[in-house]
């Protein structure tokens, strides 16, 4: 059974205490999303979960077991999508996304489907610099498509996208859910995604 | 193995398209050394004296200057942060970057070194273990930079900060480089000098991932 659990946490960031006293659960195929003003710790939070800051009190389990201790086995089992689009303006878009698909062991098909999806299929003999901040962020998000990641982490991804993207990104949210997996989303915008658990922090905190 | 490749092929792919980072710091090799014949003065026998030191500096300084976009770019544009995520742990990470690197940087160095030498008169029985030293000298230099490069990402104005930190670690290979080539110009054998030279490789290049990986998992944060 893949459970992410996360029990009574808090986060210090510099010398201040983002959030504490948070925690959830989240099975296959649910959603959670992160609602609270600018600061209230929804990056903190998802960049927490990636492994990439320990909490300074409280437990990220994983299958029960916890996230540091699981190490690669848990790194292979998560997407992360943050502010920053990881985008080499140099090199093409498929080049760039090959880079990804290669990094990860994904294959030429899974490479194709994205670059479909999110529509990018016309642009990948375009250098990556002369994208708007619309098309990075889309091939940004194709990146979720190439690999077969359980647990997706999500930090604002409709920035920049128009009303059409963000349904496709909504399509592609709604997709992986079907299938069993998760997301975890910080995000303003209504993805409308139906029966998604929300989770407030910043002045009251828990569930 | 497919992830350590994909990185090295990218890095590579990145400093072609941006061949101009690799031509400006064996450009910045050409220049600091043709300045010496002028410094100096053209007395071939002081130039033939000094050759050896005159380049192993000059490889130091070219080197030192590629560092800073060893690491930096990726860690500003996001990348950093996705590979840390990939399935390579973060020391093969930095081997390979660093092995990119070297064949970005250091290679060229390594080319252009034995034209150089004879425009500073340097004989030509020293060059064949100028070229060996230099082969197994420049990948310390890479290997010891990443450490530098690793240790100052985020950091404002790291490029002072990491000269401060790495060239007095090259003092070694500077030391045992410049040996190895004045020793076989005078007859001595280099063999001892390319020795150590190797000696230092080895550990470096074992050490020096598990410490800039290190680092990079603390720049992360």
């Amino acid at each position: 059974m893949m459970v992410l659990e996360a029990r009574d946490l808090a986060c210090l960031r510099g010398d201040r205490v983002v959030f504490e006293h948070v925690g959830f659960r989240l099975g296959p195929g649910e959603v959670l999303l992160l609602e609270g003003p600018n600061g209230s710790g929804k990056s903190s939070l998802l960049r927490l979960l990636a492994g990439f800051l320990t909490p300074l009190a409280g437990r990220l389990l994983w299958q029960e077991r916890d996230i540091a201790e699981e190490g690669e086995a848990y790194r292979r089992t998560i997407a992360y999508v943050g502010h920053l689009d990881a985008v080499k303006p140099m090199l093409s878009v498929e080049a760039n996304l090959r880079f990804w698909a290669d990094l990860h062991g994904a294959t030429g098909q899974a490479l194709e489907r994205a670059l479909d999806f999110f529509e990018l299929a016309e642009l990948r003999e375009l250098p990556a610099r002369l994208l708007s901040a619309g098309q990075r962020r889309r091939l940004n998000l194709s990146r979720l498509l190439v690999r077969e990641a359980r647990l997706w982490l999500l930090d604002e991804p409709s920035v920049s996208l128009d009303r059409h993207s963000v349904a496709l990104l909504g399509e592609a949210m709604e997709a992986h859910r079907a299938g069993g997996g998760m997301i975890v989303a910080a995000t303003h915008l209504d993805l409308g995604l139906a029966g998604a658990a929300r989770l407030r922090l910043g002045g009251e905190t828990g569930t | 193995m497919r992830a350590f490749l994909a990185i090295l092929r990218r890095d590579m792919a990145v400093a072609l398209a941006q061949g101009a980072a690799t031509l400006l710091s064996v450009a910045f090799f050409v220049v600091t050394i043709t300045l010496f014949p002028l410094g100096v003065g053209p007395d071939p026998a002081t130039l033939a004296r000094i050759s050896s030191g005159v380049l192993w500096v000059a490889a130091l300084l070219s080197v030192l200057l590629s560092l800073d976009r060893l690491f930096q770019a990726d860690h500003e544009d996001g990348s950093l942060e996705q590979i840390g995520l990939g399935p390579l742990p973060l020391e093969l990470v930095v081997l390979a970057k660093v092995l990119a690197h070297w064949l970005s940087t250091g290679l060229p160095l390594i080319l252009a070194a034995p034209v150089l030498a004879l425009l500073l008169n340097m004989p030509v029985s020293g060059l064949p273990v100028l070229l060996l030293a230099m082969a197994l000298g420049t990948p310390i230099l890479s290997l010891i930079g990443a450490i530098g490069a690793a240790l100052t990402l985020g950091v404002r104005r790291g490029g002072v900060l990491l000269s401060l930190i790495v060239l007095p670690l090259y003092i070694p290979v500077l030391i045992f480089g410049v040996a190895a080539v004045d020793a076989s110009i005078s007859g001595l054998g280099a063999r001892p000098h390319l020795l150590i030279l190797a000696a230092m490789l080895a550990p470096s290049l074992v050490l020096a991932p598990l410490a800039a990986g290190a680092s990079i998992r603390l720049a992360l944060e």
